[in-house]
């Protein structure tokens, strides 16, 4: 009881140390373990402050002392579902905990993240083409659905189509912020954000309220890779800000996977150098999960052959009852926007545009076909 | 001496007559002139007076008035120099008394004495062949404009001493000194000439199936149309041949839109009528006044020069938003009301909008290979686009770029003759479905007669049913379906809307998810 006590107190002044924000976490690491925990922090004085921080920051610390109220603003905070784990905390991530320069502090929001679970990072571009959102939807949903963990930064695009696949599929999912855990960014994730703190979670290492900043995204990188075992690329042009966490996550010593693309599509350039680089492929989620799940298990990395497995990915789903020329068209579908002209082509002139706009309509009614612009369709593939 | 002679100005595109009342009378020398004038019909003394004198009509030394009644009408133009220069002519005794009787005259002098084109002649004509007049004397190169009214006589003169002759010379000889001017309409307008489309021609554009089907069907329907393409796709190629596949202009018609031409001053020297449907390019940086009509004294804008044709505006959200969003109530009501200091008038604006735009800022979305613009950056851009402006688009298609393959082997398409023949064949169904209604086209279709008009099987609702949830339809794009719904088996001369029809309306359907909004 005592000691739980002594816990309680350490994450008041937690909340209170990890909520300045003229520090940095080197700093944050130095000034703890030369005071010894969060309180001995508090109580030292600006004397025992100054042999880590700067004059300036010194300063800054005592007027932000003066007005903060500890017990109330960690009350305020455990209302808003909000936790601190600082590294010296049992329920810290033990991956995290690991990697260079680790954050001292973490604000999470929703459920804490399993040690006992695999956790795969699905990262990719924001500007995401329609064969990188039908992957990570379908990576994202089985991992989930096989229990592990998908970390990844909820931004536009791949980051947060991953994460949404994996929560729907009844998995557990880590949003990682560059902003605080209390701000949604981007807005438009808004749902993503509410789910994830009600069946997953998000985390931060900034205080609460800060907003996000350019310069914030490169350190929360750093987090997303750290927090899992395995990264995976879906999507990356060749300057991509995704190849940051791959370098962080090599640093860390994760394992890197990519899902490749054509040559010639640019926004799997970065992807494929990858590949050339040596990272892992992964060409279904069955096979991935195999090597996931074998990575979990042994520490080491291992290639099952991949023939063998059945594969999501490839998975013709047959539509019985689509009257010919609609399956033709169908046929002709494919993840790149199609113009009904160019399906006309690619059937060889066999139907006039008229007819294939109205079987493209159609197939749009069935939810089979998407109209992405005024005149171009992609595949839809149904998935679970 | 006193003399009083009629002349007509200008109201909106209608007209009214005025009567110039011009006194000479002995006293200190002056001349004033009254009757709400801009300064324009104020500086007409200057001209009448060193015309007069370079004729060789030199003015005695007396006091000189002019009234222009009603006066309590502000007068602006330059049509009242010769009606003036007439009453003093006839004030002073240079021609006889009575002489100018039942002529109506309109005309701007040059120092010389010369007589220069001056606006709105029609819409004057016509008022004064309505008030019974029988004569009129307008410059020679507004002679063949005024004469389309078949009910009275139009000279054209050259000179204010050719009228000081013909004034003079008994009514026998008149016709012999000033011979009228005869425009044959009938003719112009069922003759071998009318309807050949010289426009450019729609065979002359390559591929562009879906844009080239959506513009016959915008066509037929008088529906809006909405192009978005990248650069260089062939927008502007295609609304340039829109007007050629609209059926040709009416007598009926051609008298409103030369009317609106001839106010705005943008008559061809010599022409009659227009026989062409206009169209009408604006360039985006228009301001509101410019493209609804405005000023102090209220002129026709864009819109109003577009009527009964197409107004085209390439590069939509460049526009400024508060000039695009004026353009909902003419679109609404086709016609325009512009309320100034000195008066309401009320321009046509009945015109079928066209516009073009590129889908995001660098134009090749969605193209990840070339196109650089961010998601957002893609939203705003189509978000600038207002929305009522977009509620009242019927029919939106995206153009390809052209590859290469058919440019070099563009076979070409159709011609626009014969997409002309289809479109006319669409419009003569709606002249007898809307027989005795407010309604001429698919397009004016309100929703509270859509069931009248769009009514569909049961089979076809159901297709409709399943539309509406699977392609996340608004109320407002379900009812555009259902009018262009209406158009295309119009154009297939279907009695009833069929499944194939409203698939193909859907196609077609701006869809606000693209929009952002």
């Amino acid at each position: 009881m005592k000691q739980e006590e002594w816990r309680e107190r350490e994450r008041i002044y937690a909340c209170w140390l990890c909520n300045f924000p003229d520090i940095g976490n080197k700093q944050l690491h130095r000034l703890s373990q030369l005071c010894g925990g969060p309180e001995a922090v508090y109580l030292a004085d600006k004397g025992k402050w100054g042999e880590v921080l700067s004059p300036k920051q010194v300063e800054s610390l005592a007027r932000y002392t003066a007005v903060w109220k500890p017990e109330a603003e960690y009350r305020k905070m455990k209302e808003e579902g909000i936790e601190v784990l600082t590294v010296g905390d049992e329920r810290y991530p033990e991956r995290l905990r690991r990697i260079p320069d680790a954050p001292y502090g973490l604000f999470v929001r929703g459920k804490l993240p399993q040690p006992d679970a695999p956790a795969v990072a699905v990262i990719g571009s924001r500007e995401c083409s329609e064969y990188g959102r039908y992957v990570a939807k379908v990576l994202g949903g089985f991992l989930g659905q096989r229990g592990v963990t998908v970390i990844s930064g909820m931004a536009r695009g791949i980051d947060g189509i991953g994460q949404e696949a994996a929560l729907e599929a009844g998995g557990y999912s880590v949003g990682v912020l560059g902003s605080g855990a209390d701000i949604c960014y981007p807005a438009q994730n808004r749902g993503l954000y509410e789910k994830l703190i009600k069946s997953g979670a998000v985390l931060s290492s900034y205080p609460l309220g800060t907003p996000a900043r350019p310069q914030n995204f490169p350190p929360r990188n750093r987090i997303v890779s750290g927090l899992a075992d395995a990264v995976v690329v879906v999507e990356a042009r060749a300057k991509s800000g995704t190849l940051i966490t791959v370098d962080m996550a090599l640093e860390q010593g994760r394992e890197v996977y990519v899902v490749p693309g054509r040559v010639t599509d640019r926004l799997s350039d970065g992807c494929n150098r990858l590949v050339k680089q040596g990272a892992g492929v992964v060409l279904g989620p069955e096979s991935f999960f195999e090597e996931i799940r074998q990575l979990w298990e042994t520490g080491k990395k291992t290639s099952p052959k991949a023939a063998e497995q059945p594969n999501t990915f490839l998975e013709q789903t047959q539509i019985p009852g689509l009257p010919k020329e609609q399956a033709e068209v169908w046929g002709a579908l494919d993840f790149e926007p199609k113009s009904p002209e160019e399906i006309r082509g690619q059937l060889s002139d066999k139907y006039p545009e008229k007819q294939i706009v109205t079987c493209l309509m159609q197939l749009c009614m069935e939810n089979l076909a998407v109209q992405v612009s005024p005149g171009r369709f992609i595949l839809r593939k149904i998935t679970t | 001496m006193y003399s009083a002679i009629f002349s007509g100005a200008l109201h909106g595109v209608l007209a009214y007559m005025v009567s110039v009342e011009v006194d000479i009378a002995k006293g200190l020398p002056a001349f004033f002139m009254v009757g709400s004038l801009s300064t324009e019909v104020r500086e007409s003394k200057e001209r009448v007076s060193v015309a007069l004198k370079n004729v060789g009509l030199h003015l005695p030394p007396c006091r000189i008035t002019v009234n222009l009644s009603p006066a309590d009408r502000k007068k602006d133009g330059t049509g009242f120099d010769l009606p003036i220069a007439v009453g003093m002519l006839e004030a002073l005794g240079l021609v006889p008394a009575g002489a100018a009787k039942g002529y109506l005259f309109l005309g701007e002098l040059g120092l010389n004495g010369e007589l220069k084109k001056v606006k709105g002649v029609l819409p004057i004509v016509r008022a004064a062949a309505e008030a019974g007049i029988r004569e009129c004397i307008v410059p020679k190169a507004n002679a063949r404009e005024g004469a389309v009214i078949p009910e009275l006589t139009v000279r054209g003169a050259e000179n204010i001493l050719e009228i000081m002759h013909f004034l003079t010379a008994g009514r026998p000889d008149r016709d012999e000194i000033m011979p009228p001017v005869r425009v044959d309409t009938v003719s112009l307008f069922s003759g071998e000439g009318h309807g050949k489309i010289c426009r450019p021609d729609f065979g002359e554009v390559n591929g562009q199936e879906s844009a080239r089907r959506a513009a016959e069907i915008a066509a037929a329907g008088f529906h809006n149309l909405l192009m978005v393409g990248p650069p260089g796709a062939g927008k502007s190629m295609i609304a340039r041949r829109i007007p050629g596949i609209l059926p040709p202009l009416t007598l009926e018609e051609s008298l409103e839109v030369t009317s609106v031409i001839s106010v705005a001053g943008l008559l061809e020297e010599g022409e009659a009528l227009v026989t062409e449907r206009p169209f009408r390019s604006p360039h985006h940086t228009i301001s509101q006044a410019a493209l609804i009509g405005g000023s102090a004294m209220p002129r026709p804008g864009m819109i109003s020069l577009a009527h009964r044709g197409v107004l085209f505006l390439d590069e939509l959200p460049e526009f400024q938003r508060i000039a695009l969003d004026a353009l909902r109530q003419p679109l609404e009501e086709r016609r325009v009301t512009i309320s100034r200091v000195n008066g309401n008038v009320t321009y046509p604006s009945d015109f079928m909008l066209v516009c073009a735009m590129n889908p995001c800022p660098c134009g090749y979305y969605p193209d990840a290979e070339r196109c650089s613009c961010t998601e957002p950056q893609v939203r705003r851009y189509m978000g600038k686009v207002s929305g009522p402006i977009l509620d009242r688009i019927d029919l939106c298609v995206e153009l390809a770029p052209v590859d290469y393959e058919s440019l070099k082997n563009g076979a070409g398409g159709e011609s626009s003759q014969e997409i002309r023949r289809r479109v006319e064949r669409a419009r003569q169904i709606q002249r007898i479905r809307f027989q005795g209604t407010a309604y001429r086209f698919n397009g004016d279709i309100e929703v509270s007669r859509m069931e009248r008009y769009c009514g569909l099987g049961e089979k076809e609702q159901r297709c409709m049913e399943q539309l509406y949830t699977s392609l996340q339809l608004s109320a407002r794009a379900y009812h555009r379906i259902l009018r262009v719904a209406r158009t295309i088996a119009d154009l297939e001369g279907a009695e009833e809307i069929g499944v194939s029809h409203l698939m193909e309306a859907s196609f077609y359907r701006p869809s606000m998810e693209y929009w952002g909004h």
